[in-house]
C-alpha cells in the first residue's frame, strides 16, 4: 500500500486565522477562552469564540458573498487557505474533501427567518454549499462521530487514499459555539466556569470552543509541506458501555491504541497530544489507558485549555497543532496543569520545552462511547 | 478478499422485512407505535430501550432483527466486530426536540437525556452497549442512500482495520419518517465461504434497499 | 406525604421513560440508584430536570443531588422542605 502523508493546513480559531497564528499564540501562552454570558439566559460561561468583525473582515477580503452561514463562511476560509499553499483544486477528480462536524449549522434551527434555507441545517445540505464554491467534482463525504469526528476523518482519509480510491483529500474539521450546544453541556454539568484544567486535580469540567481547522492528506510526494508527516497508521474503538460516560479502565482506547501500534510495535511515541477534556471521569480514563498502553513516560499535553473543546474540530485542530510542534522539536504546556489529578501514571508537559520528537500519537474519545487514535511520524 | 452479506433487516413505510421475510403492520401507525410493536415482536426485553430516541430504537430493532439466528455474533470475536453507518438526517429529529426547549427564555429547560441523543454516532453506541461490540465506529451523513459508499466504507472497514465483520447499514430518521437497512457483512474465510452467503455488491444492496 | 411518594413516583417513571415500570414496582424506601431501578448519571441529571419542572426547585449544586435522590422518600422529604408540594 501507497505510503500516506499530512501536508499543508489551516487554523481558524479566537487565536488567529493561520497556523502559524495559533502555533505562535501557543508559544506565547495565549487562549481563546474568556468569560462571557452568552444565549437567553445570564450565565457567565468560560468559552473560547471567533469575533464576529473578523470573519467578516476576512470573508470581505476573500471575496466570499453573503449567503453563506458563520460556519460555511470559515470553512471557506480555512479550506481556501490550504488549497492557495498546495496549489491544488477540488475541481480535480482525484481530490475529495471530506467534513468533519458534531453539529454543523445547528444554529439556523433558532432563527425565524435564517440567513439562509433552513436546509442547510441537514449536513451533506451545507458541505454541498461548500463544495459548490470550490466547483468541487466530488462530492463531499461527512463524517459525524461525536468528539472523534476529526481524528476519525483523518484516519478514513488515509485509508480511502491508500486504497487508490483518491490521490488528495482536504479534511476540513469544523464546529461553533451554540446556545444549541452551550444549554446541553450544562444541562450535563458538564461546563467548568473557570479556564478548563485538563488532567489536573481541580479539574472540574469543560470549556466550550469554536474552531475549523483543514489539512491536505495525500499520496503525492510533491504536495509534501515543511512540517508532512507520514501517517502510520489509526484505528477506532467503542466502549460498549455507556453513551455519555467514557468506560472507567479505558478499555476501549487502550484497543484503538493497540490496534494504532499493531504493526508498529517497535515504536514508541515520543509525545502524546490527548483529548484531556477536563472532565473528572475522562481525564481519569485517558490516563489508566496511556498506563496500560506502556506510555506512562510519554510527554502528553491537551490542548483544551488554549482553545476549549471544538468538538467536530478538535481531532484535526489538536493534529495539526501537535504536527506543527513536532516540526519545530517542541513540547508544548498542557494548560491549565499545575496538580496531578489522575490515578494512572503519565507525564503530562507542565512548561513549553524543546526536545527532539519524530513520532507523535493523538488521541481522542467521545459520546456514544468512541475513541481513535493515530500515529504519526517526520518524514 | 471476498465480502458476503449473512444476514439483513429494511424498515420503510413502517412494515419489518427481515431476510426477506415481511412482517406489514398498518401504515397509518406512528413511528413510535410502530417501533413499541416492532420492540415487542422481537420478543426483547431491554428496559433502556424506552429511553433511546427514535433514531436509536430504529437503529437498534433493525440491528437486532438482522442478528436474531443469524449466529453472527457467535462467528465473530466482539472486539473484531465493526459498526458502520449513515444517514440523511443526523440527530436533526432529536436536535428539533432540544433546540425547543431552549427556545423560550421562560421555559428554558433543557434536558440531558434528550441532549446525549443529539449526535448520530449514539444510535453505534447504543448497538455496542447492548452486544458489548468495541470493534471500529463510523457514522456517515450523506445526501441519499449511497450503495456506493456503503461498499467502499465497508471495504475499507475490513481490508484497512483489525475488524473481521462489519454491522452496516441506514439509519435516518427524519420528521417521524423512517427509513432504515441493516446489514451483517463478513469477510468470507474457509468456514464462511461453507455457510453459502450471498457476496455483498452494488446489485444486491440496491436491491435489498428497494 | 404518601400523595406526594405516589405522585413522585408516577412523574420519575415518565420523566426518565421506565416504560416497563409501574408505580407499585418502586418501594419509596428502596435505593433509586445502583441494583433498584437501573438508573444512571444521566437519569441523576435528569431527576434535577423533574424537581424543576414539576415543583420550580432549581439545584444549584449537583452534587446535593446524591442526598436528595437517595429514594423517593427522601425526595418527597426534601420537596416538603422547601415548601413546594
Amino acid at each position: 500500500m501507497p505510503e500516506v502523508f499530512t501536508s499543508y493546513n489551516n487554523i481558524i480559531s479566537p487565536l488567529g486565522f493561520t497556523t502559524k497564528d495559533n502555533y505562535s499564540a501557543l508559544l506565547n501562552n495565549q487562549s481563546g477562552i474568556q468569560n462571557k454570558s452568552f444565549g437567553k439566559l445570564n450565565d457567565l460561561f468560560c468559552l473560547a469564540t471567533i469575533q464576529e468583525e473578523k470573519i467578516k473582515e476576512y470573508a470581505v477580503k476573500a471575496g466570499i458573498e453573503s449567503g453563506f452561514t458563520k460556519l460555511e463562511s470559515l470553512s471557506i476560509l480555512s479550506i481556501q487557505d490550504v488549497l492557495n499553499q498546495s496549489g491544488i483544486s477540488l475541481k480535480e477528480k482525484n481530490t475529495l474533501l471530506i467534513y468533519s462536524t458534531t453539529k454543523g449549522n445547528v444554529d439556523l434551527l433558532e432563527y425565524n427567518k435564517p440567513p439562509v434555507s433552513k436546509e442547510r441545517a441537514y449536513l451533506s445540505k451545507m458541505t454541498e454549499a461548500i463544495g459548490n464554491y470550490f466547483g468541487a467534482t466530488n462530492i463531499p463525504l461527512v463524517i459525524s462521530n461525536a468528539c472523534i469526528s476529526g481524528l476519525l476523518a483523518i484516519i478514513i482519509a488515509k485509508r480511502m487514499i491508500a486504497e487508490g480510491l483518491y490521490e488528495n483529500i482536504i479534511v476540513c474539521g469544523g464546529d461553533l459555539v451554540t446556545e444549541f450546544t452551550v444549554s446541553g453541556f450544562k444541562s450535563f454539568n458538564a461546563l467548568s466556569t473557570n479556564l478548563c484544567k485538563p488532567f489536573d486535580a481541580r479539574r472540574d469540567g469543560i470549556n466550550l470552543g469554536e474552531a475549523v481547522s483543514t489539512i491536505l492528506i495525500t499520496k503525492n510526494k510533491s504536495l509534501l509541506s515543511e512540517s508532512s508527516t507520514h501517517i502510520l497508521n489509526g484505528a477506532s474503538a467503542n466502549d460498549a458501555n455507556h453513551i455519555s460516560g467514557p468506560s472507567r479502565n479505558g478499555d476501549g482506547l487502550l484497543q484503538a491504541i493497540e490496534n494504532t501500534f499493531s504493526k508498529h510495535k517497535h515504536i514508541l511515541p515520543d509525545t502524546i497530544n490527548a483529548h484531556g477534556t477536563a472532565t473528572p471521569y475522562n481525564d481519569e480514563m485517558e490516563s489508566i489507558a496511556f498506563e496500560r498502553a506502556g506510555l506512562t513516560r510519554v510527554p502528553v499535553n491537551s490542548l483544551k485549555g488554549y482553545y476549549g473543546h471544538t468538538l467536530g474540530a478538535a481531532g484535526v485542530l489538536e493534529t495539526v497543532i501537535a504536527l506543527e510542534a513536532a516540526h519545530h522539536n517542541q513540547l508544548i504546556k498542557s494548560a491549565g496543569f499545575s496538580e496531578h489529578g489522575v490515578s494512572g501514571k503519565i507525564s503530562v508537559i507542565n512548561e513549553h520545552k524543546k526536545t527532539t520528537i519524530n513520532t507523535v500519537l493523538k488521541t481522542a474519545s467521545g459520546f456514544g462511547g468512541c475513541n481513535a487514535a493515530a500515529l504519526f511520524a517526520k518524514l | 478478499m471476498e465480502i458476503v452479506i449473512s444476514s439483513y433487516c429494511r424498515i420503510k413505510n413502517n412494515a419489518l422485512i427481515v431476510n426477506g421475510k415481511s412482517i406489514q403492520l398498518a401504515k397509518q401507525d406512528s413511528a413510535a407505535f410502530f417501533l413499541a410493536e416492532t420492540y415487542k415482536i422481537l420478543g426483547l426485553n431491554y428496559p433502556k430501550f424506552h429511553k433511546m430516541d427514535g433514531l436509536c430504537k430504529l437503529g437498534l430493532l433493525a440491528t437486532e432483527a438482522a442478528l436474531q439466528n443469524s449466529g453472527f455474533l457467535e462467528r465473530h470475536t466482539l472486539d473484531k466486530i465493526g459498526i458502520l453507518m449513515a444517514n440523511k438526517a443526523s440527530s436533526l429529529e432529536t436536535d428539533r426536540v432540544h433546540q425547543q426547549s431552549i427556545s423560550d427564555k421562560e421555559k428554558y429547560l433543557p434536558s440531558p437525556s434528550v441532549f446525549v441523543y443529539t449526535l448520530p454516532n449514539i444510535v453505534i453506541g447504543e448497538i455496542a452497549i447492548k452486544h458489548k461490540i468495541t470493534g471500529e465506529n463510523a457514522f456517515f451523513v450523506e445526501p441519499s442512500f449511497n450503495t456506493n459508499l456503503m461498499l467502499q466504507q465497508n471495504n475499507l472497514m475490513l481490508k484497512q482495520s483489525e475488524v473481521s465483520a462489519v454491522i452496516s447499514g441506514w439509519v435516518d430518521f427524519d420528521n417521524g419518517h423512517m427509513d432504515a437497512l441493516i446489514y451483517l457483512t463478513e469477510i468470507a474465510d474457509d468456514s464462511i465461504k461453507k455457510l453459502n452467503f450471498k457476496p455483498l455488491n452494488e446489485e444486491l444492496l440496491k436491491q435489498l434497499y428497494q | 406525604m404518601d400523595v406526594l411518594i405516589e405522585k413522585l413516583k408516577v412523574q420519575i417513571i415518565e420523566q426518565l421513560n421506565l416504560a416497563e415500570v409501574k408505580p407499585e414496582d418502586i418501594n419509596p424506601d428502596s435505593p433509586l440508584f445502583g441494583d433498584g431501578l437501573g438508573l444512571d448519571s444521566i437519569d441523576a441529571l435528569e431527576l434535577i430536570v423533574l424537581l424543576e419542572k414539576h415543583y420550580a426547585i432549581k439545584i444549584q449544586n449537583p452534587a446535593d443531588g446524591k442526598k436528595i435522590f437517595e429514594s423517593v422518600r427522601t425526595m418527597a422529604e426534601f420537596i416538603k422542605s422547601q415548601g413546594k408540594s
